[in-house]
Parts: structure tokens; sequence; C-alpha cells
């Protein structure tokens, strides 16, 4: 079976670089898929290019502007207002993905390597909550909120994500690659269970670790619909929130819209383009597994 | 009685504050329990936090929408049983008609729209070599954008003349105006537009992770035989993508019954609108909740909601189902 999989990953290789340049279509594809992927940055690119102009020249088609400027920058962060919704968008993002891979992780875990009577159906109802649509829980959660005093603080927006059934589905998976001789060996050395969970297995799965956390940071930095109802106040508004209430004032200036826009979306590019290769693995195998 | 027999002496080395017999008698109970028992006391240990979040924050607001959706409640008075009134409502709501339709129309056009994209993106990227990794980052870059600022950038792109970047494209071209955001059959697809751009990089990264993981001795194989490319496609690719094509179908479907962020932000002088032509069933749950209170009829809402995709989530596992 093995020798099967070498095989075909050396005549995969071998078939890739012979592929290639014999390829008649070979320049036509690239120039498709390029004209392709130049139009799927260009709402960004206009973006980017529409935060620095004049009004002036904002509608216009040109995407290097004439005068290029950074007053709207300086406007839209004069009142402070965009960096505090930027603040809390990384505080509650940054926590919450916090305590979500950890707790993913240890049940995970949990229900990966121990043997007890009610772990199928303990994994089962877990899993089961992934069928259960978040808008469907919005209503007894502000209900929830009303009556426990979370309306309107950062843990009333951050309750709800602090562990999802996605990830613990995904931790599983990935424990299932820990062989438990490793676990056993440690044991031995005298470790307790949370200790072995820590420094032996966690390490060992630190990839799905990275990707499960790419996957709750971005889902809770771009969340909307929860912040919108839970939040009232414009000083816990999270960043798309805040955005929307931004936009709905400005209206009619485009320009500070799109500086406003850039301002959330700019960190998430810069971040992407240093990890680029990471995030994309990432993305794969949490995916793939999930 | 246990804590008589445990010496003082050691359960003050333990430096434990708290009723030091009792916690001795609990370390003498489990130091005698095996490994495997052991093993349970951790797990449920482990557990402990976790169970009572999911019954707290998942489970009982569940029973809870149930529960609501045969009530009337404003929030402000009594929760009183309606029986099936909530759903009789709905029943002959004719805004609900038109929120089902739109729902569903934003499914059976973004979905095969978005697969059959991606797919010929991720097929024709693999066989590319050339700055493969900067296509790819292209194209994966919109999936990590924000999509409330996103929407707010196309919402620019669609404003009308002077304003608008496609108008102002189509003039200077001198092609008549389209009306994207102000028109009842144009704005529902104007607004699936960046849903689907959005999308578009996680399905061809998840089509470009599944189309490697076919053993590429199969193409050999087909190769040696002189079976055409359609065939090499039709016959072995597409086959053995199946279980990567039914999650991205059944992701991609759950996330276009679900679209709300693009339609509140596109339309927020007057959501969902034209004339309720682009509201999808999120929206208007958010709307009979949130701006008329009407919790009852809100939850029933969002009773639908949950069965539609209970139905798409169950067909996932049929069809994943009948392979063997």
């Amino acid at each position: 079976m093995s020798d099967i999989r070498a095989s075909s990953a050396a005549l995969m290789r071998s078939g890739r670089t012979a592929k290639g340049p014999r390829d008649p279509w070979s320049v036509l594809r690239w120039t498709l898929l390029a004209l392709g992927a130049i139009a799927m940055v260009m709402p960004i690119v206009y973006m980017l290019s529409a935060s620095i102009k004049y009004p002036f020249e904002m509608y216009d088609l040109n995407i290097i502007p004439k005068e290029p400027t950074f007053e709207n920058y300086t406007y839209v962060l004069s009142d402070g207002r965009f960096l505090r919704w930027f603040g809390n968008s990384l505080l509650i993002a940054t926590l919450t993905t916090v305590s979500a891979v950890f707790f993913d992780a240890l049940v995970g875990y949990a229900l990966c390597k121990f043997r007890f009577r009610g772990r199928t159906v303990v994994f089962v109802a877990i899993l089961s909550t992934l069928m259960i649509p978040t808008e469907m829980l919005v209503i007894p959660w502000y209900l929830m909120s009303k009556s426990f005093g979370w309306l309107d603080s950062y843990w009333g927006i951050m309750f709800p994500g602090m562990m999802t059934a996605f990830g613990t589905f995904l931790m599983k998976q990935f424990f299932e690659t820990v062989p438990d001789d490793f676990l056993e060996a440690a044991r031995i050395d005298g470790l307790n269970e949370f200790q072995i969970w820590w420094s032996v297995a966690l390490p060992l799965v630190a990839p799905a670790l990275s990707a499960l956390a790419i996957f709750v940071f971005l889902g809770n930095w771009t969340a909307f619909l929860w912040p919108l109802i839970v939040t009232s106040s414009s000083e816990l508004y999270t960043l798309p929130v805040g955005l929307t209430t931004f936009s709905v004032e400005q209206a009619v200036e485009w320009e500070l819209i799109m500086t406003g826009a850039a301002l959330a979306t700019i960190p998430t590019l810069v971040v992407f383009l240093v990890f680029q290769r990471f995030i994309i693995r990432g993305v794969a195998m949490a995916g793939l597994k999930g | 009685m246990g804590g008589a027999v445990v010496p003082p002496r050691r359960a003050a080395d333990r430096g434990s504050e708290c009723g030091p017999d009792e916690l001795g008698q609990w370390m003498r109970i489990y130091r005698n329990l095996s490994i495997r028992q052991k093993q349970v006391v951790w797990a449920w240990g482990f557990l402990a936090v976790p169970i009572l979040f999911y019954g707290v924050i998942r489970f009982y607001p569940t029973l809870n929408a149930i529960v609501l959706s045969f009530q009337s409640w404003n929030l402000l008075g009594p929760r009183e049983w309606v029986g099936l009134a909530n759903f009789e409502k709905l029943w002959a709501d004719p805004v609900f008609w038109k929120v089902f339709r739109n729902t569903f129309m934003y499914l059976i056009l973004g979905t095969p729209i978005s697969l059959i994209l991606s797919f010929l993106i991720a097929y024709q990227l693999e066989k590319v070599r050339f700055l493969h990794n900067t296509l790819r980052a292209f194209y994966f870059l919109p999936f990590l954008t924000s999509t409330v600022a996103m929407a707010w950038v196309w919402r620019w792109f669609y404003q009308p003349v002077p304003i608008g970047l496609f108008n102002n494209a189509l003039a200077s071209f001198g092609f008549s105006q389209i009306s994207f955001l102000n028109s009842t059959t144009n704005a529902l697809p104007a607004i699936l537009l960046p849903a689907i751009w959005a999308g578009l990089g996680f399905q061809i990264i998840i089509f470009m992770a599944g189309l490697r993981a076919i053993p590429q001795s199969y193409y050999e194989a087909a190769k040696i035989d002189g079976v055409s490319n359609w065939t090499t496609l039709s016959e072995i690719t597409l086959p053995l993508l199946k279980p990567t094509i039914v999650f991205l179908v059944v992701f991609s479907s759950i996330g276009f019954l679900r679209i709300f962020d693009q339609v509140f932000n596109m339309t927020t002088n007057n959501p969902g609108g034209p004339l309720d032509s682009t509201k999808p069933l999120v929206l208007m749950i958010y709307q009979t909740a949130f701006s008329s209170f009407d919790m009852g009829y809100a939850a029933a809402q969002t009773v639908v909601l949950f069965s539609i995709l209970l139905v798409v989530s169950l067909g996932q596992l049929y069809i994943l189902r009948e392979k063997p």
C-alpha cells in the first residue's frame, strides 16, 4: 500500500514537470486565470484607492489618484471611535479564540483518548449542535442576556462563541493521529492527565490548533448579527457594527465610507500577506477534515 | 471515617486550606482507583465545564426557541400559549412567501454558480505553475475581507451614474445605465454577487486540496489508455471528488440560506428592499424580533429556518451514506 503511495507521488511529480510547457492551452489558461485573479482583487483595490482620494476625483475610474491624500484617514480616525471599535473587535476575537481553541482541544481530546461510559452520547450531543443555526439561538440568547444583565457588555458579545462544535470535531479528528503509546509513556513518567494533554498531546497537533485559531478568529472578527443585536452603545460596538453605523451616518460621502471599510480590511490583509502559505494550508486542512 | 485515617501531618504538607480532612479523603479514594477508573474521573473533569456550556448556551436556547414559537410575547406583557397561531400566521403572510422565495433564489443561484466557478478555477489553477501562489492568493483574498466592509464597497459600485463605478464605466463606453439596487429584479442578483465573490476563494482552496488528494497514478493510467481529457474529468476526477463536492454543496447552501450581512448593509435605508425583493429569512427574523418585538412570531420563523437547514444537512448524510 505504501509502495503504491510512494510511486504515485513520484509519478505526480514527474507528471507535473513534464506536462506544463507542452500544453498548447497553457498560455491562454494562464491569461484567463490571471484576468480572473485581477478581477477578484479589484473591489479591494478600488476601496483602497478611494480611501486616499479627494472627493473631486472620487468617482473617476483611475486607480492611482492624481493627488493622493491621507485626509480621509485622519478625519475618520480623529474622533477615536474607529480605534475603539478596532480595539473591541481585537479583544473580543482574541479572547474568544483562546477560549474556543482551549476548550475544543480539551473536549476533542477527552472524547478521543478516554474510554468511559457516555462518551458517544456526549460526542453526538455536541455534534448535533452543528445543525442548530445561530439565527435560531439569537432570540433566546437575547432574552438570556437581558435577564442576566449581559446586554451591551463584552461578555454578552463573547459568550455564545466560547466553544465551538466544529472545533471539537476537528480536534477529535486530529487527536486520532496521536499514538496512544506517547500518552502511555507520559503516564508512566508520572504526569497527570491534564499535563499529558497540555505538554504531550497538544504540541503534536499544533498545526490543527493554529488552523482552528484562524477560523475562529476570522469568524469573530467579521461576526455581525449577534454583536448588532446585543450591543446598543457605541463604545461597545465591534468593528463591523461600528462600520455599519458610521456608513449610515456618512450617507453620501463615499470616500469616508471607503476609508472606514479599508480600516476594517487592512489588518486581515496584512496578516494574510505575512502568513499566506500557512493560512491557506490551515484553511484547506480544516475544511477537508471538517 | 476515611478522614480520620489520614495522618494530619500529611494533609498539612499538601498545603490545602479548605477542609484538609475532606480533601484527603477524596485524594485517598482517587488513589485507590484503577488506571481506567482514574481516566473516567479525568474525562468528566475535562468535560464538566463544556457540558454546562453546551447545555446552557446551545440546548436550552434551542428548546426555548421552539417553546417560544408556540407562544405570543412582545417582551413586556406575559408569554401566552397560542398553539400553532404563529405558524398559521406565517403561512398566510404574503411577505413570508416572498421572503421564502428570495431565500431559495439566493440558494439556487448562489450554490451552483459559485461551485462551478470555483471548480473551473481550481481545476485550471492546479495545472499552472507560473506565479501559482500569487494567483491563488489573489483568488483567496476576498475570503478574508470583512463582509460588512465589502457590502459597502459593492454598494458604492452599484450606485447610479455620477457616483457608482459600474454605471460610470458603462457611461464612459456609451452604454445605457443599469439600475442595480433600486430595481426589484436586479437587486437580488446584485447582492448575491459579492456573496459569491467573497466565498469563492475558500471553495477554490478546498477544491484544490481535494484534487491533490486524487492519486496521480489514475491519471497516468488514463493517459496510457488514451482516454480523452473530458472522459478523464467525468470518469475519474469528478467521482473521486464527490466527498469534497458534497461538503462544499452543503457548506455553501447553508451559507446562502443564512445570508444576512450583505443584504442588511446594502439596503440599510429600506432593509430587504426595494419592496422586500431582496429580503432573506434571517432579515425577516431580525426585523420581527428586534424591530417589531414579536418574539413568538420570530421564533416560529427561526423554527422554519432550522427545519430547512436540517433537511439540507440530512440530505448530505444520506448522499454520503449511500456510497458503500
